[in-house]
């Protein structure tokens, strides 16, 4: 099965580390992608630009409404994902527990919907 | 296993291999895929063809793998025909895996495969155990529903969004490694304690829903027992509960009245189940990994001497409690502790413990803690404090027997 992982955390709380401490923890992620591609279980992941840069589109009544800002205000944000294939949910799990995201905010994991 | 001679009906027959081998069944049809609805679907079917098969054609030799042979079928088609989100692989091995098990007749044992899917952490708290009642035993949603005090329909519905999130998440119905075993674990032995409160609650056996669900929850413990046999807190639970049944009998008088354990003739507890406990909660000790439901057990234990010695160990109460509020940090020990207090140093150190818990919230809908309060007040002549207490508890209690008793106890303070 296919996994999102969704990783929720603090965005201001990356800018707030110092230049080594930033490089620390992009080593961590590298780390962790190598591990998931050495493991088979890698099939894509991003990071996503602060939600400075985020636009919300919506279209209702066939009026098409552009809004600054992020769909949901909240004190985390998205910053990025992976997707993993992964046996089951405990495996997906365990992956997320590795994930260093989950110390610097919270996973969110999810089956895709297959076709 | 044999067929239905010796005057064995096959309705009777149909009954008792769905009681030993209901969850079995379904434990095995929905290893692969997941779909504990489709495997539940597919057994009723076959349960419903055994009775319309059996009282024509004679019980099978072996009932089981029979009943398995049609479930099979019903599954697959089933699942062909919906195209539930299975791969089609996942089927041909499953339909292999069926055949095999059916032709050495010898069905593996699955269940705690698919109790542990059950009480995945992935899957909400409250439902964990009615989803075990449903998947292992078979029980209906409203008969479930009758026990936990919610709509049948709601409950229904929550049985179906819960065996949807385990097909779709993924959860798996197997056995979690070594490294996680105690941690999940613990979720399985709650689930099935939360199910033998729930049927503890009516004591009289009066709501047969009711009594039947503690009786199901031994079943279940003993399941567990049997498959992973050197978990120490396992035992501890299947003792804790064995401990309460053994006195059953001794909770009412002939008039349905409540006897609280202090005024209970240990002449009406069953000796036999007691040595059963005592005997699981032995075997666990000598693992030496000590638990929250080892802990319980052996504080029922404790109580169960005063059958031997004529009175129960006090400083043994107080101390195990020390050990379970120093593992749970729960304020329920603390009130049950403050009572082993008022037995060893008299109520009013009692009440000084009660107290330092009394800003806990989760006691204000506790109608224990109001009762104990009460109960101690009482004795330290604080009549007006002791009768208000009396009144929050009696407003709490839904069991009339136990209301009964409050309400008896509140007038005592006068007198």
């Amino acid at each position: 099965m296919q996994y999102l992982l969704t990783i929720y955390a603090e965005e201001a709380g990356f800018q707030r580390m110092t230049k080594e401490q930033q490089q620390q923890g992009m080593a961590a992620y590298m780390a962790y992608t190598e591990a998931l591609k050495q493991a088979g279980a890698y099939v894509g992941s991003n990071r996503l630009q602060p939600i400075a840069t985020a636009t919300t589109v919506r279209t209702t009544d066939g009026k098409t409404q552009v809004l600054d800002g992020p769909y949901a205000d909240s004190k985390e944000q998205l910053g990025g994902y992976f997707l993993i294939d992964a046996p089951d949910l405990d495996a997906a799990l365990s992956w997320a527990a590795r994930c260093p995201g989950s110390q610097h905010g919270v996973i969110e994991v999810r089956p895709i919907w297959s076709m | 296993m044999s067929g239905c001679q010796d005057g064995v009906q096959p309705r009777d027959l149909a009954e008792q291999v769905a009681r030993r081998s209901y969850g079995k069944l379904v434990a095995f049809l929905a290893a692969r895929t997941r779909d504990l609805s489709a495997a539940e679907d597919a057994l009723s079917e076959a349960f419903a063809a055994a009775l319309a098969n059996w009282p024509r054609t004679g019980c099978p030799q072996n009932p089981e793998a029979w009943l398995m042979t049609v479930a099979r079928r019903k599954f697959l088609d089933a699942s062909r025909s919906q195209q539930r989100e299975v791969g089609s692989e996942d089927l041909e091995d499953t339909a292999e895996a069926i055949e095999a098990a059916v032709d050495s007749a010898d069905i593996p044992d699955r269940r705690l495969g698919l109790m542990f899917a059950c009480a995945h952490p992935a899957i909400d708290r409250a439902i964990r155990a009615p989803l075990m009642l449903q998947a292992i035993l078979g029980l209906d949603a409203t008969r479930i529903a009758s026990a936990f005090l919610i709509s049948p329909a709601t409950m229904s519905q929550r049985l179906v969004r819960a065996k949807q999130k385990i097909r779709q998440a993924g959860i798996p119905l197997e056995i979690p490694e070594r490294s996680e075993l105690s941690t999940r674990l613990d979720t399985v032995l709650d689930a099935i304690y939360a199910a033998f409160a729930e049927g503890w609650i009516d004591a009289a056996g009066t709501d047969v829903a009711r009594r039947d669900l503690a009786e199901e929850a031994i079943y279940l413990g003993r399941v567990i027992v049997a498959l992973l046999t050197d978990e120490p807190e396992a035992l501890g639970l299947l003792a804790l509960m064995l401990h309460a049944e053994a006195r059953r009998s001794a909770r009412r008088n002939r008039e349905g009245d409540y006897i609280p354990l202090a005024q209970q003739d240990p002449a009406l507890w069953n000796a036999q189940i007691i040595a059963e406990a005592e005997s699981l909660l032995h075997r666990a000790g000598a693992m030496k990994v000590v638990g929250r439901y080892q802990l319980e057990a052996a504080i029922q234990s404790a109580h169960a001497a005063r059958a031997i010695v004529g009175r129960s160990d006090w400083a043994a109460i107080v101390e195990l409690y020390d050990a379970l509020l120093a593992i749970s940090g729960s304020p329920v020990a603390a009130v049950n502790r403050s009572l082993a207090i008022a037995e060893l140093y008299g109520p009013q150190r009692a009440l000084e413990q009660l107290d330092s818990v009394a800003n806990d919230p989760r006691l204000v809908e506790y109608q224990p803690y109001w009762a104990a309060r009460a109960d101690l007040l009482a004795r330290i002549n604080a009549r007006e404090e002791s009768r208000s207490a009396y009144s929050i508890a009696i407003g709490l209690e839904r069991d009339p027997s136990v209301r009964r008793f409050l309400e008896q106890s509140q007038k005592l303070v006068d007198g």
